[in-house]
């Protein structure tokens, strides 16, 4: 067992995936000589060289059309988007081809695409860099979304998404690269549509992912001091989605609240929403509660910036607003 | 027409069949629309069948092919059975995606036809990963790619055409330009008058052919086909050419003169090839027209076929979406 940051869980998942597969290959903006802009394939190119670690021009639809093409032909590519508000580029391929070949050929040409993304909000860099749009590919089929939030998630969902046969979209959380974590040094992968129940707790349920796994957790600290145990549940991957998990806890805690970085707006936090009432209604003691970040574009100075983004306060103010804990 | 020295004449009989197949499974596709048998948008290749036959025979069996949704004649001309390619645009289970595709998305994996794709230049960042991933395993099977001159102003023709270039990937992007992206008149839409000259900007060989002389595109091809395979990286060839009928069935082509369309007719590839062969009597016509009725025979088998075929199980619906 090594403690390891998300940064260095993610390298060893692709170093891994590259030493025992040589159709494996990265392509990215900036991932080899200057080592990524989050430096997560850092000294890469040094030890691959440049036929797998390959640099792109700046033209994210381009290179992932690549990905696809090159997944369709028998190889493993990993695709960098250097961030996930950059996907956008990139949306045609990654939703009108490479989540649809599979269906649309019946199943003749597969595309085992991983793209790779940073996301989130919360370093000073505005509204244009600072999104989260994991919701929004969530909701294509043929996609796989993964958001992990702990250095053991990131290594074992990426891990499992070189076994994967359709395109995946691993989205990394920009504020959790440094964050360190346990990681057992025996073989281990984290299976999609496996959610993480990080705390136990019997009064309220908070659902969350990627950061908000630890602003949910913050939150339940805050409760437990006076009195109020949440159990806090890891999403880890929105599609598929661990919906069992969820009911499981709601039926037992009657209450529950959504935690989500993106905005309020068709957020992902809905989803869940609409899904726990449907089938947890009689169970519920109150309304489902959604902490969502404000919906505006996310501003550049720093008081602005955090009341945009949900923080443990704003989980506990929720509660008691919205089902009076 | 031009004087392919090299072909031989089965060769050549090949490449008459070959568009005769096209064009009679075009006007069938037609017709059974009509008749309300296939639904969604039908984009017929009739009048440019001397591209996809003379280009696609250029090729080897391990290469790929990748093309946009006026997708049939490629398909046919790639090799594709008339019977699973008829019963996905009747969208029936024995299509060849099982119904799910339709016109403008057919595929064959056991010809390394690699679809049709339906929004506007997508298929060619993907033609650049096929070409990739040949470079990468050390074969030398090549890709042809066809986009149409509306593709042109998508950026990620530019994207395509700069990676393919500073890769050196061994593709040829094919560009039909039949003078019109959808009702708009390539002059009206473009900057560069000739286009294959903009395969300058990225430093990639272009060049111009008659597309509606199949001999000539095949000559031209045979030679790009050999250069891209020999390692010299992309290639951009324009192939002049003309639809005869509007961009789908539900357009009349009143933006074109009927001077300009009856100019491009007597220029029908079909019937150019078969003047010359008969012409130079390297086949006689009756053996022509022992071909053209084995086409037709062929399409008529196709339709019944599809007609007979069983729609998709609803039980299917959510199959192929996940391996």
């Amino acid at each position: 067992m090594a403690e390891i940051t998300y940064r260095e869980a993610l390298s060893h998942g692709l170093k891994e995936a590259m030493d025992t597969d040589d159709r494996v290959f990265i392509m990215g903006e900036d991932i080899g000589a200057y080592g990524g802009a989050y430096a997560v394939t850092k000294g890469f190119l040094e030890h691959y060289g440049p036929k797998r670690i390959m640099d792109t021009p700046i033209a994210e639809s381009g290179f992932t059309g690549a990905g696809i093409g090159a997944a369709m032909a028998g190889l493993r590519p990993v695709v960098e988007l250097m961030t996930l508000n950059f996907s956008l580029l990139a949306m045609d391929q990654i939703v009108n081809h490479a989540a649809k070949i599979r269906y649309m050929s019946a199943g003749q040409f597969t595309v085992p695409l991983l793209v790779r993304a940073v996301t989130g909000g919360g370093a000073g860099l505005a509204a244009t860099h600072s999104q989260n749009f994991e919701n929004w590919y969530a909701s294509v089929p043929g996609m796989t979304v993964a958001v992990p939030s702990t250095p053991y998630d990131a290594l074992g969902l990426l891990r499992e998404s070189f076994k994967h046969e359709d395109p995946v979209l691993l989205a990394e959380h920009a504020l959790l690269y440094r964050l360190k974590g346990e990681v057992p040094d025996e073989w281990y992968t984290v299976p999609f549509g496996q959610a993480d129940v990080k705390r136990r707790g019997s009064d309220v349920t908070l659902v969350a992912y990627s950061r908000m796994v630890h602003v949910a957790l913050d939150a339940a600290q805050i409760l437990a001091e006076r009195g109020v145990e949440a159990e806090v549940i890891d999403l880890r991957s929105l599609r598929p989605l661990d919906m069992e998990t969820i009911y499981e806890s709601v039926k037992k805690t009657g209450r529950v609240a959504v935690v989500e970085e993106t905005w309020r707006t068709g957020g992902f936090s809905a989803e869940l929403a609409s899904q726990i009432q449907e089938e947890c209604f009689d169970y519920l003691d109150g309304p489902v509660a959604r902490v969502n970040g404000e919906d505006v574009p996310q501003p550049y100075a720093i008081n602005l910036e955090r009341a945009s983004i949900p923080d443990a306060q704003k989980v506990v103010d929720t509660l008691a607003s919205v089902i009076g804990i | 027409m031009k004087v392919a020295q090299e072909l031989t004449k089965e060769e050549m009989v090949d490449l008459y069949r070959k568009m005769q197949l096209i064009r009679v499974f075009e006007e069938q596709a037609g017709s059974q629309y009509m008749r309300g048998k296939i639904r969604g948008f039908l984009h017929l290749y009739i009048g440019e069948e001397a591209i996809a036959a003379g280009a696609i025979s250029a090729l080897g069996p391990d290469d790929y092919v990748i093309t946009h949704y006026r997708d049939h004649g490629h398909a046919m001309a790639r090799g594709m059975d008339p019977k699973i390619a008829m019963a996905e645009l009747f969208g029936r289970a024995t299509g060849s995606s099982k119904g799910k595709g339709g016109s403008m998305h057919l595929f064959d994996a056991s010809i390394n036809f690699m679809g049709g794709y339906a929004i506007v230049g997508g298929q060619l960042p993907i033609a650049t990963g096929l070409a990739l991933a040949e470079q990468y395993k050390g074969t030398n099977n090549i890709v042809l790619c066809f986009l149409g001159d509306g593709a042109l102003n998508e950026g990620e023709f530019h994207e395509a055409m700069n990676i393919a270039a500073i890769w050196h990937l061994p593709v040829i992007f094919f560009c039909e330009n039949n003078l019109y992206g959808m009702g708009s008149p390539v002059g009206d839409v473009f900057a560069v008058k000739e286009i294959y000259r903009m395969a300058e900007a990225y430093e990639m060989p272009g060049k111009r052919v008659d597309g509606m002389d199949v001999l000539a595109v095949r000559e031209a091809m045979t030679e790009v086909v050999d250069w891209v395979r020999s390692g010299n990286g992309p290639y951009f060839v324009e192939g002049m050419c003309y639809r005869f009928r509007g961009h789908s069935m539900a357009d009349p082509s009143e933006y074109r003169h009927k001077d300009e369309e009856n100019y491009w007719k007597t220029k029908d590839p079909i019937t150019t090839l078969r003047r010359k062969l008969i012409g130079d009597q390297i086949v006689a016509e009756a053996d022509l027209n022992d071909i053209d009725s084995e086409v037709e025979a062929l399409i008529d088998e196709a339709v019944q076929f599809a007609d007979e075929s069983p729609e998709p199980d609803l039980s299917t619906l959510y199959d192929d979406i996940l391996g």
